[in-house]
């Protein structure tokens, strides 16, 4: 029986709950507000009182209404039709709520009950399984979706029998398994887990290593980030944290793509609906909404369904994982989420930590960032999550808790810089400050010199060590003056201007140069660092200027021509022709 | 606010505060409102039968004995065509002596638009100022703010901005407005024969501060009327919300909740986000525009008032006095329209992308170049030509009394950049400069 309890106070959306029976913390509940049913979760308990946090507004809500207990964490459904849905936090599907406004206590089940599934079985009668392994397979967007054991059932499990391909609903049971005890358990193709808890099913998770193509050359090249690794996007308003992170969604090389838009513009979330359906994923040529899923608590959505909505995310990717895929998940804003924990933590009069957020905060978002990474399957597939979050530091202040505890635990860091962005230096990525620890890794630089070339990861490390050195000089010119330094100067600082002109800035709004495969950003590279290494001869400080500022222009021509065009090869002969006026044989 | 005779009266209150006072009640409402001798409020907190209520105006004066009636309902505004025209205060009632509106009541601070049924803003909303229109284009169910110091013409520049843009209707929502600056817009709106347009809901410096955290609700309410039932096009204008900011921080302090950043609630990303994501294009071609006004402390931007809505709103404006030329400008380092990149280019000319980062970048340089003057460094050439630019660039472009259509401003630019740069300085696509270059 499910525990009842009444309503015995309201401030804002803490409600305080009498009840007699026994509840579980965080267990979900439904208050009765006439006709609607507000959802809401236990976040505290004292003696018989049980603070909950309703995920809508109270306005109207009074003193002695019901409360039912669901006797269950908040879950969600896992099953084939998650893909290009367009979600809340709380896994609602936003398409199938009726009118213009959202209404308080509509809840639409994220999945579709009559849509028949081509069910192909891979398990047989007689296996023995446990948590994740694959039964079948349906066609979901051209992917194939693998049916599993639930991750909630522990243990091991013989299959009893399996239904022979067809097509079913998600709801039609397609397998019986036994367990340990000798009970029969009919299993569907939905299955539901508490987002909470991390889902533990596979084997190993070992050191990720293999390169996520973005076609930004600024992180492939300068900061890569793996299959399976994790990174962050610290930047103040302004800074161009969402168009980054758009490119990063739309260009990935990865088979499924999962936004979580929490807490951020709905406008921005629009631009997604509008444009994904359009465009298409250059690795498989489908429409990339095909492949994505949104989950969108915007701003002006619930606060409390915000804190919720990154778990749902996180996983609906675990899920897609186990299926042996690569999923890359894109949560903006990780801070707004921090600030949905700060709401609740006072509301519950809990003393603050630094900036009045809570003192667990530093252990929350490590467990967050900890479910990411690239695992080996009990099969022995792999798959992987790559999570990217963006963080929205007060005032641009990157010493602030969301950023200081985030910087503990993702291993990238493209740190958004303000005065790139006011001198229009796009991506704003500070080519200095920002790091992959994955060049450090020797299982990267193994294949990377595998896949690349074998001077890759060298040529980066001058990049980095050229663009370090030109910044060190540009700070002297501007205290000695251009006569004050020696010529060799101006001309190493123009080499790393031509570094940050032709490699680092790139165009996110314009066809060819927004995306950069990783061959021709190799021979980008090639090509700058060849320069770089070449000497010229100057009568002049003023003539270095003229001369690298035609580089490139020429170079930029390059970047935004169709790669080994005709057009492109021209630019090509330009710009040896103009080696050629200067170079010192 | 007359009592109906079945109203149940309470006359005990048990504790009194500077701004809220409680009683013991029962069936009362979350947010409900509620009059105390007359004065209104709202319901803030209930535990069993204690009820608190937040009185707007302040509870000076109010007894232990006071009349407590609650109204069964939260705050309301009644919409119709009646409201075009007219000033009213915080409560949505009249203050220009004219009858009330009739027409449907609606709670106001209504539910949000489920995003999947928003529409993509495409449409140019122009101003005929070039720092706008040119490097920071606005664009219908935008939310932007100007961050402005308190000496700097916001609201003029505002109410240019307003009688330019072509509107259907123009809601102002003006909180802790000067009662000189309430005249000037009154004044402005009336003299342009658009007061027909024009709805306002306004709470001057002298009205109790609370009361103004109704304005941005009430203003929204209104603009949801004609944007969702009448499909009209609809730009308000909030001035100020800091000063709408500043009564959420007092009404935090009072309810004893622990502030973070700068003394704010930790709430107020949530609190404005809430204010600001009603501007909305619906896909029935009503939309709702939003420019804000949001004063700077010493120019402050990192203050958890600015901070926080720069992370909300699509872009910021910012006003600087260009000394060089003697003109108030916008400044295009700083200002930013996010929603620009829908509608430059397509909506205006192909070149437009292209040009405007082209002149942002040589202003940029410019500015280097006059730091380098500054510290007594000589000037080469190319640092000459970019200040000779840049005074041209403030006067004929950034000034804010510079009312041109687009495509005048992209011409004006290609020919200062003709005038002073050669092709290959100003890093354009070759295929652009072969169009557009003035030899």
């Amino acid at each position: 029986m499910a525990t009842k309890g009444t309503v015995k106070g309201i401030i804002a959306n803490l409600v305080i709950v009498g009840v007699t029976d026994p509840v579980s913390q965080n267990e979900i509940c439904y208050i009765s507000d006439g006709d609607t049913r507000l959802m809401a979760e236990v976040i505290k308990i004292i003696g018989k009182d049980v603070y909950v946090q309703v995920f809508e507004s109270t306005r109207g809500l009074k003193v002695g209404a019901d409360v039912e207990f669901a006797e269950h964490m908040l879950e969600v459904a896992l099953g084939p039709g998650l893909l290009s849905r367009n979600l809340d936090g709380l896994q609602n599907d936003l398409d199938k709520m009726e009118g213009v406004f959202l209404k308080r206590g509509e809840y639409t089940f994220p999945l579709d009950k009559e849509k028949l599934w081509d069910f192909k079985p891979i398990a047989q009668a007689g296996d023995i399984m446990t948590a994740g392994d694959w039964l079948g397979e349906v066609d979901e967007n051209f992917q194939p979706h693998k049916i599993m054991i639930p991750f909630k059932m522990t243990g091991k499990y013989t299959i009893k029998s399996i239904i022979g391909a067809g097509k079913y609903t998600i709801n039609e049971t397609i397998a019986v398994v036994t367990d340990e005890e000798n009970n029969d358990i009919p299993l569907t193709m939905v299955q539901y887990w508490p987002v909470k808890k991390a889902v533990m099913a596979y084997k190993d998770k070992p050191r990720p290593f293999k390169l996520l193509e973005t076609g930004v050359r600024v992180i492939d090249t300068a900061n890569p980030i793996v299959e399976g690794g994790t990174g962050f996007i610290p930047g103040a308003f302004g800074t161009g944290k969402t168009v980054l992170q758009h490119a990063i969604s739309k260009q990935a090389e990865a088979d499924i793509v999962i936004m979580a838009a929490c807490g951020e513009r709905a406008n921005e979330v629009v631009e997604i609906f509008t444009e994904f359906p359009h465009l298409v994923d250059s690795h498989t040529g489908r429409k990339l909404m095909e492949r994505t899923i949104i989950i969108a608590n915007t701003s002006n959505m619930p606060v409390a369904a915000r804190e919720a909505s990154v778990y749902t995310a996180m996983t609906i990717a675990e899920y897609y994982r186990s299926m042996g895929l690569k999923v890359l998940l894109m949560a903006d804003s990780t801070s707004r989420w921090a600030q949905a924990l700060r709401e609740q933590s006072n509301r519950l009069e809990e003393l603050p930590g630094p900036d009045a957020f809570p003192m667990d905060l530093s252990a929350i978002i490590s467990n967050f960032y900890g479910r990411a990474g690239y695992v080996i399957l009990n099969n022995n597939n792999t798959g992987s999550i790559t999570f990217i979050g963006t963080v929205s530091p007060a005032g641009g202040n990157l010493k602030e808790p969301v950023t200081e505890n985030t910087k503990k635990v993702a291993r990238c860091f493209y740190a958004l810089e303000q005065e790139r962005a006011d001198k229009k230096r796009y991506p704003a990525v500070n080519p200095i400050d920002s790091y992959s620890k994955y060049l450090e890794y020797p299982e990267f630089v193994e294949y990377i010199s595998k896949r690349i070339s074998a001077d890759w990861i060298d040529n980066v490390d001058e990049l980095k060590t050229r663009m370090q050195r030109g910044k060190e000089i540009s700070e002297q010119i501007n205290i000695l003056g251009d006569d004050g330094v020696p010529l060799d100067y101006h001309i190493t600082f123009w080499k790393s201007e031509l570094i940050d002109f032709v490699m680092l800035q790139q165009d996110a709004f314009d066809d060819i140069d927004s995306v950069t495969p990783v061959d021709r950003q190799k021979d980008i590279l090639d090509r700058v660092i060849a320069l770089c290494r070449t000497e010229f001869k100057f009568a002049n400080f003023n003539e270095v200027m003229d001369y690298f500022k035609k580089m490139i222009n020429i170079m930029k021509q390059m970047n935004y021509s169709v790669y080994q065009s005709e057009e492109y090869h021209s630019y090509d002969k330009q710009l040896d022709m103009l080696v050629k006026e200067r170079k010192i044989a | 606010m007359a009592t109906k005779a079945f109203q149940k009266i309470y006359t005990q209150i048990t504790k009194i505060t500077k701004a809220t006072c409680s009683l013991k009640a029962k069936g009362v409402g979350y947010d409900e409102l509620a009059t105390v001798n007359g004065k209104l409020a709202q319901v803030v907190k209930i535990i069993g039968e204690d009820i608190t209520l937040q009185v707007f105006s302040g509870t000076e004066g109010i007894p232990t004995n006071a009349e407590v009636v609650f109204l069964g309902k939260a705050p309301t505004l009644k919409v119709s065509g009646q409201l075009a025209g007219r000033f009213f205060n915080a409560f949505g009632e009249p203050i220009d002596g004219g009858p009330v509106p009739e027409g449907k009541e609606v709670e106001i601070g209504g539910p949000s638009v489920n995003p999947v049924r928003r529409e993509q803003p495409s449409e140019l909303i122009a101003t005929g100022i070039a720092g706008i229109d040119l490097n920071n284009t606005l664009v219908s169910g935008q939310k932007i703010p100007f961050f402005a110091d308190p000496d700097q013409p916001y609201n003029v520049v505002m109410a240019n901005v307003a009688l330019r843009a072509k509107t259907d209707k123009i809601i102002l929502g003006g909180m802790g407005l000067a009662n000189d600056d309430y005249l000037y817009f009154k004044n402005v709106f009336s003299n342009a024969g658009a007061l027909d347009r024009i709805v306002s809901f306004v709470n001057t410096a002298e009205n109790p501060p609370v009361e103004r955290l109704l304005i941005p609700d009430m203003a929204l309410t209104a603009a949801e009327y004609f944007a969702v039932e009448k499909n009209e096009k609809v730009l308000v204008l909030l001035t100020d919300m800091s000063s709408y900011a500043d009564a959420l921080s007092i009404v935090s302090n009072r309810m004893d909740q622990i502030p973070s950043k700068d003394s704010m609630p930790g709430s107020l990303y949530s609190d404005l986000a809430k204010i600001y994501e009603k501007a909305v294009q619906f896909p029935t071609g009503g939309s709702i525009t939003i420019i804000a006004v949001t004063t700077l402390s010493g120019g402050d931007i990192t203050h958890a008032v600015p901070d926080n809505t720069g992370y909300i709103t699509e872009g910021q404006l910012y006003l600087r006095r260009d000394s060089d030329v003697g003109k108030v400008v916008i400044d295009p380092f700083r200002s930013l329209s996010r929603l620009k990149q829908l509608v430059i280019g397509k909506k205006t000319r192909e070149d437009h992308p292209q040009v405007m980062n082209a002149a942002v970048r040589l202003y940029a340089d410019a500015a280097n170049a006059k730091t380098k003057q500054e510290n007594g460094f000589d000037l080469t050439h190319y640092d000459e030509r970019t200040l000779a630019f840049a005074k041209d660039y403030s006067r004929q472009i950034l000034a804010i009394d510079v009312n041109i259509d687009t495509t005048e401003m992209l011409d004006k630019t290609w020919d200062l950049l003709s005038t002073h740069f050669r092709p290959e300085e100003v890093n354009i696509k070759n295929s652009l400069v072969e169009k557009y270059w003035k030899e």
